[in-house]
């Protein structure tokens, strides 16, 4: 049996920025050769790696499938609508929080089409769900597709996307895929987070200037047609019983979260009715607004252009 | 054999690589590793993500694997643990310590929540006084709550009057 070579150095690594530091940002700088260390690149590994995805006896690995890719679309989409903020938003801060947030979401996402590609035996990774799937294929709901008008409409969005979710994956940890459960544990925290950062802003600017209170309307307007979709049960979720959540029991608590906001912001509660179906069809059957074609011609064109290339 | 013998011992070579993005602690300080098994010749590593989209996870193990397999352990193995989730709470004191040195301010504890009842919203900032790491001051203001990473809040002192960095409580 042969012994491992012996390393050249076996120095402990203090972190301390030294000369012989291989971990000081210079050294990975000049490292030119060794570009493993840059964050960005093709080579990201699979974003469940080394996590346990056998899916638990009983439960309808196709319906969990479909699910993962439903919440986890919505995530992508929202994040890619977040993204597009990038250089507009009013401050420097607030760029940095929607990126922050967006960033959240993806990894979101990620998690949860790399769960769905395990569960329907498929194989499929997150950028061919993300970059190869056509838009009948997406089974996001129609809220997170929408372009925002200004940055009240923005916030108010956000305020709606982030209280349903952070209830939905409240009662998610629960599940009994623990894949699901786990990823819900982590993005309760991140979602408390965006609810507040939406929140504080739809107040900010509902009790602001005459001006800001009327754009805020406004935008919590724009967004409603869009939310009776969120609460409404999908055949695939009745497919899930003790993995799914029941998103019709979400209602309740959501309509406190907003009631809370809409009063600290003096703002009307908005009755617009719900956008209708189309035979049948929304969102979570691939029935999209016009806004999706666009939104996902930028998010794909890069990949289908140059398939399979790597940087 | 006797080289083997001189290795320092997994679990020291793991604790001692320090997280990408916050190069002054360590990943154990950041509670971030949270287990090294080792069997025979093949080590198992166990390290858990802070968010949900944090991008440092795959340098996280690279910085790992290369740290053990230089220490002489050749056969390394990472896995992702993403339950429990991460907590703030896992940040030792030792790496408290060495955040508020770099500038950087510590988190508070994460609030108790009670047991049953809907998450609550919060209108304004959480918790207790963020504290300068600077001057020490308690009169600080919160900026953005997010930052240059996703674990981090923009505050600024209004006594010193500078930035500076805070990671969340979560």
């Amino acid at each position: 049996m042969s012994t491992p070579s012996t390393p050249s150095t076996i120095e402990p690594n203090t972190g301390a920025g030294g000369e012989d530091d291989e971990f000081g940002a210079y050294h990975s700088l000049a490292e030119v050769a060794d570009d493993h260390r840059w964050a960005f690149g093709t080579g990201f590994t699979d974003a469940l790696e080394g996590v346990d995805t056998t899916v638990p006896e009983g439960i309808d690995a196709e319906a969990l499938a479909a699910y993962c890719l439903m919440l986890g679309d919505d995530a992508l989409i929202y994040s890619h609508r977040l993204q597009q903020w990038m250089t507009r938003a009013p401050e420097l801060e607030e760029e940095t929080a929607l990126a922050n947030i967006a960033l959240d979401l993806l990894g979101q996402a990620r998690m949860l089409l790399a769960r769905a590609g395990r569960a329907d035996g498929s194989g499929d990774d997150e950028d061919r769900f993300a970059f190869f799937r056509d838009e009948q294929h997406f089974r996001n709901v129609r809220l997170v597709e929408r372009l925002d008008l200004d940055f009240a409409e923005l916030v108010g969005r956000l305020l709606i996307f982030a209280s349903w979710r952070l209830a939905l994956f409240d009662r998610l940890r629960g599940s009994a895929d623990p894949v699901l459960a786990a990823i819900a544990g982590k993005g309760v925290k991140e979602l408390t987070y965006h609810r507040d950062y939406a929140a504080r802003w739809v107040v900010r600017l509902g009790d602001g200037t005459d001006l800001s209170h009327s754009r805020m309307q406004a935008g919590v307007q724009a967004c409603w047609p869009l939310v009776d979709e969120l609460f409404a049960t999908h055949p695939v979720e009745d497919r899930l019983a003790g993995v799914a959540v029941e998103v019709r029991h979400l209602r309740a608590e959501v309509d406190d979260v907003l009631d809370e906001v809409f009063a600290a912001a003096t703002l009307d509660r908005p009755s617009t009715a719900g956008l209708a179906a189309v035979a049948g069809l929304t969102g979570r059957d691939g029935l999209h607004t016009e806004a999706m074609g666009y939104l996902l011609a930028e998010l794909q064109s890069v990949a289908r252009a140059h398939p399979d290339a790597t940087w | 054999m006797v080289s083997r013998d001189r290795r320092p011992s997994p679990a020291a070579v793991a604790a001692a690589v320090p997280d990408p993005e916050l190069p002054m602690v360590t990943l154990a300080d950041l509670g971030i590793l949270r287990s090294v098994q080792s069997r025979g010749d093949e080590v198992t590593v166990t390290i858990t993500p802070t968010y949900s989209g944090c991008p440092a996870m795959r340098e996280m193990s690279r910085d790992l694997e290369h740290s053990l397999h230089r220490a002489g352990y050749l056969q390394v193995r990472i896995r992702t643990e993403l339950s429990p989730p991460w907590s703030s709470d896992w940040i030792t004191a030792d790496g408290r310590r060495k955040l508020a040195e770099a500038g950087i301010a510590p988190p508070n504890p994460v609030p108790t929540r009670a047991t049953g009842g809907p998450i609550p919203l919060s209108l304004e900032p959480r918790g207790p006084v963020v504290e300068c790491p600077r001057c020490r001051s308690p009169r600080t203001l919160q900026l953005s709550a997010f930052s240059g990473t996703a674990c981090k809040a923009l505050y600024r002192c209004q006594d010193c009057a500078e930035p500076f960095e805070y990671v969340k409580e979560i």
